[in-house]
Order: C-alpha cells, then structure tokens, then sequence
C-alpha cells in the first residue's frame, strides 16, 4: 500500500469515525440527563435526511436541510413528551423497552411514508464525481463537508454546555437532578431538551452524511450499534472520548476493510462493542484526569 | 399445593385435543399449520420468558440461538458427504450410525447426517455457545447486557448473511422431514398436518411442564429472589452468576429446539428469521404476556404468532409489535393479563400456577 492509498483509507475512516462520535454524543446527551439508553437514536438521523430529501423538491437545499433538522428536533421532543416523561421511577428495563418500540415505530412510519428506496441529497458542492487530492489522495468534497459540520457540531455543544445558561442547566440536571431541581432548574423541561438537541444534531449529522453513503428507511438500527459502540468505548456519557473513540471504530472499520472483505466491516463495531463491554465496560479512557471532561 | 399447579397443563391439553375437531368442524383445517409453526415460536418465548421474567436478564438476542438451532439442523442434514464418505471421521460417524443415506429432490444420492443427529448436534452447538457468550455477558447489567446480547443476534445474522455454507440471503431449503419415532415425523407437508399439530404441543406442554417445575423448585426461588434484589439474593448464598448464567444457557435451548423443529416443518430457514426484528418481538410477546407468568406468555405467543402468520397485520406486522411494546410499557407493564380489568384472569390463573 503506497502513502496515498493510506491517506485515501485515513480520510475515509475519520469521516465514517465522526459522524459515530455524533450519533454517539447524541446517545451521551440523553443518558446523562436520564439515565437511559434511546434505542431510537439512529431513526433520527434517518428522519433528518429522508426528510431533508422530501424538501428539496419544493425549496432549496440548504433551507431544506434546515426545516428538517427543524422538525426533527419536534419529534425528538415529541417521543420524550409523548413516551418517556409518562414514566416515572421506571425500571431501566421499561424503559430500554419503550425506546426499542419507539424505534421500531419510527422506522415502521418511514417504510410507509417513503417505501424502501434509497435516496440521498445531492452533494452539497460539486457532484459525486468531482475530487479533491490532498496529498495525492482523492476525496470527496462532501467528506469535508462531513468533517466540518461535525468540528462545529462538537464545537457548538462544547460552548453551549460550558457558556449559556440552558447549557449549564442541562449540566447540573446530568450532575445531580435533585440539587438542580432545588435550584429552581425545571429538571422535566431539560430532559425534553436533551432529547430535541439530540434528535437535531443527529438529523445534521444525517443529511451530511446522506450524499455519501445514501439513505434507506432501516439504516437507523446500524448507525445506533455503531454510535452507542462508540460511546461504551469512549465512556457513557463522556462526549469528549467519543471523539476519540469514533475516530479509533472508523479507522479499524477501514482498516478491516482494506483487508478483508466489505461484508465483515459490519462485524468489527460488534466484535469491538463485545470486547469492550466484557473487559472495559467503563470505557477506554476511564480515568481520573480524564473524568473531568465528562461534563456533556 | 401440590398438583394444582399442574390443572391448567390438564385444561391446555384439553383445549388443544379439542381444538383440533373443532379446527375441521369450521372447515378451517390449515389454521393448524400456523397453530404448528406458532407452537415452535412459542418454544422461544417458554425460554425468553424464564430468563426475562424469572431471573429478570433481558435478552434481545434469542433470535439468534433460534437460528444456531434452525441452521445446524440445517446444514447437517442437507449436506452431501458421498464424495469424502472414505475420510476417516464420516466412517467413524457412520459405524456410529448417524449418518443416513437419502435421496434428493432429482433422484441422487446423498449422505447425511440422520435428522436426530443433527437434532442433538444442534442443541450441543447452542448450549455451547450460550455458555460461551453467557460467560462475559451475564455479568452485565441494563443497557450494556441489552446492547451486548443485541450484538450478538447481529453477528449471528451477519455470519448467517455472509457464510456460503449458511446459504447466505438465499437459506437452506429442502431440509428433510424429521422422524422422531416409528410413523411419527416433523414434516410440513398436507397429509402430516394433524400428526404434527400434536407434536408441537407435546413440545411445548413438555417444556411448561420443565419451566414450571423449574419455577417451583429451589432454582425457581433462587431466581425471583435475584429478580427481586440482586445483592440481597447474593448475601444469601445465592450463587446469581450461576443461576443466570444456566437460565441463559436453557433458554437458548429452548429456543434451539424450536428453531431445529422448525426447521424441520418448513423444510427451510433463511435470514429473515434472525433480524433483531425477530428478537424484539420475543421480547414484547413476554411483555405482552406478563414477564414473570408463562401462561400468559404462551397464551401471547401463540395468538399473536397465528395472527401475525395468517397476515392479519398486513404491512404493519412489525409496527404492531413495536406498538405492543409501548403500549404494555406505558400502562400495562405487569402484562396484559394484569391489568385492573382484566384481573380476573390472572388471579384464576395464578391460583393454580403459582400456588
């Protein structure tokens, strides 16, 4: 393999590598705010895109996208006022439960809404043939796109954590929901946020993606595995190591692909997310120092 | 109590010797077919429903130990050894009887593995590797033991996809019918429709009979008490790792058993039946049954199937389960039987079976 065709893997594998570490820090966002697993998470990148598909036949692309990511937002919040606020001091069982059936469901209201077919945006610059070389390597311009959008996504939702009110709010509900709930913080209102944020970084991170590796009703339960693989690699609830972790699963994804066949490549997330849970199931950077950045 | 508990297997039995006339009277005499296949699905929900609701695991894999079952069922008894029947291992298996000279769909010979071979084989393989994945997988807990078995069915279906010897999306078919015993025969086919609709609820009275003593005995206690309070069971002497990790291990046969026998009926398995889709609705039918109560699993599962298998649900037939899900976890997580109005029901039941 010469340097080229290493750099072409690379790149392929951190553009797969971020877009797991935002469905992952979408699972995180949920979990440290409720304490649950949303099976449902794929769906939303899913919805994001295909509706985002649906739009641009009456208005332009990036008002399209928008709109979408504008409603997928409601229904994340939709499924948490419709399914999970009704249930108080629910076993996590229940709830896993509940989340799984809002998964199917969803899934269910696309086949019928836009049947099985693959569709996908069109590439936000240029078309699917146009390249850039980066050090002899030829690349998409969408991967940049990809890659970008998931700088700022992450970018984003470091400062609203860190700097507005909301977004700290939301930090002391994952601290501590009934020290925050006595500082006059409305606990119910963050857990319903949390899901809208992460219905909606999920349906960004899905209409980016969409030009590249195309939308179908069913992709949502893959995109999960390998999202929630991520986030047990990187920590529950540990947003930071996510990153971390998302580059480490999508460049072993590649890896595994430059050498074996394309079909096994969905086996590495799984054997990863078995390994992992058997010896470390705290996550790859469960330590101290690092323990500190678990804020969102 | 006693035989109490034993009323309610007398009155299934009944229901079922008398379904069958009343099943011809109605002239709907292929409802038995679905009533067959729905008794082998009901095999996996009898093993779901003790790890879920007796020893409190959730498991949202058992589609793929069903598949394990099917699949090496499968391949051992369609493959042809003729051209290797000279190594050493196939004489070795043949002096022990085990292999079984048959002919093809176009009339050519084959040699394979006698359907009761394949039967045990295929048991031995699950169990296997149910203790092999129980092992780490037990140990955990919540969202990581429900991700961690969800993974699991996934690379099941995935090596199902991808292995030629698994036939990959195709399947394998014409698997041959399966004589349990002179005349008796797990066979699909008309003519064996009658024979077969008792076969399968022999099956599945025989394991409510073993889950329910099973229930009753000491395990039984042992695993409500882990249900109820982990550590509590655990500064008890109770050994919870082992006691979870054997209900694993028998759940995965049972659902082993039913995917073989399956196999069998059909005369074919094929990829659609270990989606996670297919595990997620084992789930919900012990949901919907009421977790720890296996009548109202059973009662579930076999409803439930024969509408599902009779295309009752049309396109919506997975939407109904995820449906299902919710609406039993939203206001009726005690199960569908134990809801206030439907109370009765359960409290005729639970008279008998829990007594």
């Amino acid at each position: 393999m010469n340097s080229a065709q290493i750099i072409q893997y690379c790149l392929s594998g951190i553009t797969v590598g971020s877009i797991y570490a935002i469905v992952a820090i979408g699972f995180n966002i949920i979990y440290n705010t409720t304490g649950i697993i949303n099976f449902a998470q794929g769906e939303f990148l899913i919805v994001g895109a295909m509706m985002a598909v649906s739009l641009t036949k009456v208005v332009p692309l990036p008002v399209a996208i928008g709109l979408a990511v504008v409603i997928t937002t409601v229904l994340g919040g939709l499924v948490e006022v419709v399914f999970i606020r009704r249930v108080r001091d629910a076993s996590v069982l229940r709830l896993i439960v509940i989340t799984i059936g809002v998964s199917i469901l969803i899934r269910e209201a696309m086949l019928h809404i836009w049947d099985e077919k693959v569709r996908s945006l069109p590439y936000f610059t240029g078309t699917d043939v146009s390249t850039i070389s980066v050090m002899g390597a030829h690349i998409s311009p969408q991967v940049l796109w990809v890659l970008g959008v998931s700088a700022v996504i992450v970018t984003g939702l470091t400062l609203f954590f860190r700097f507005t009110l909301i977004g700290r709010a939301m930090r002391a509900c994952a601290d501590d929901r009934m020290a925050a709930r006595l500082c006059g913080i409305n606990d119910r209102w963050m857990v319903t946020l949390s899901f809208m944020l992460s219905a909606g970084i999920g349906a960004i991170a899905g209409c980016v993606i969409s030009p590249v590796t195309q939308t179908q009703y069913d992709m949502g339960a893959p995109l999960a595995i390998k999202g929630f693989t991520v986030a047990i690699l990187g920590g529950l609830g540990n947003s930071i190591a996510a990153i971390a972790a998302g580059l480490i699963l999508g460049l072993l994804e590649v890896l595994m692909m430059s050498q074996f066949q394309a079909a096994y490549k969905e086996a590495v997330s799984i054997v990863v997310l078995l390994l992992i849970l058997v010896f470390r199931p705290s996550g790859l950077f469960a330590r101290r120092d690092l323990s500190s950045l678990r804020a969102f | 109590m006693g035989g109490r508990r034993y009323i309610p297997i007398i009155v299934a039995t009944l229901l079922i010797v008398a379904g069958q006339p009343v099943l011809w009277a109605i002239a709907r005499p292929y409802y038995m077919t679905q009533i067959t296949m729905s008794a082998y699905y009901a095999l996996v929900v009898i093993g779901l429903c003790l790890l879920m609701g007796y020893a409190g695991q959730v498991s949202l894999g058992h589609a793929g130990f069903f598949a394990i079952g099917g699949y090496t069922s499968a391949v051992l008894t369609t493959c042809n050894l003729l051209a290797r029947q000279n190594e050493v291992p196939i004489t070795c298996f043949r002096s022990l009887g085990l292999l079984v000279e048959r002919q093809d769909l176009y009339g050519q010979a084959m040699l394979c593995f006698s359907p009761w071979a394949a039967f045990v084989a295929a048991l031995l393989l699950t169990a296997g590797i149910a203790f092999l994945i129980g092992l780490p997988v037990i140990r955990l807990k919540g969202h990581y033991l429900a991700m961690a078995t969800l993974g699991f069915g996934l690379i099941i279906y995935r090596i199902v996809l991808g292995a030629p010897v698994f036939g990959q999306a195709d399947g394998i078919s014409n698997v041959p019918p399966f004589e349990l015993f002179a005349g008796l025969e797990v066979n699909g086919r008309p003519p064996y429709r009658v024979q077969n609709y008792y076969i399968a609820w022999a099956a599945v009275l025989a394991a409510m009979l073993l889950a329910i003593n099973l229930v009753h005995s000491r395990v039984g206690r042992a695993l409500r008490s882990i249900h109820q309070n982990e550590e509590a069971a655990h500064s008890l002497g109770v050994n919870t790792f082992q006691y979870k990790l054997s209900t694993f291990v028998l759940s995965a046969v049972f659902a082993a058993v039913g995917g073989a026998l399956l196999t069998h009926y059909n005369g074919s398995i094929g990829p659609s039946e270990v989606t996670v889709m297919k595990s997620v609705r084992y789930v919900s039918i012990v949901a919907v049954g009421g977790m720890a109560n296996l009548w109202g699993a059973l009662v579930m599962a076999i409803a439930l199937n024969v509408l599902s298998l009779r295309g009752n649900f049309g396109t919506y037939d997975d939407a109904v389960f995820g449906m299902i899900l919710i609406v039993i976890m939203l206001f009726a997580p005690q199960g569908l039987l134990r809801m206030p109005n439907l109370r009765w029901i359960s409290t005729w039941f639970s008279r008998r079976s829990y007594g």
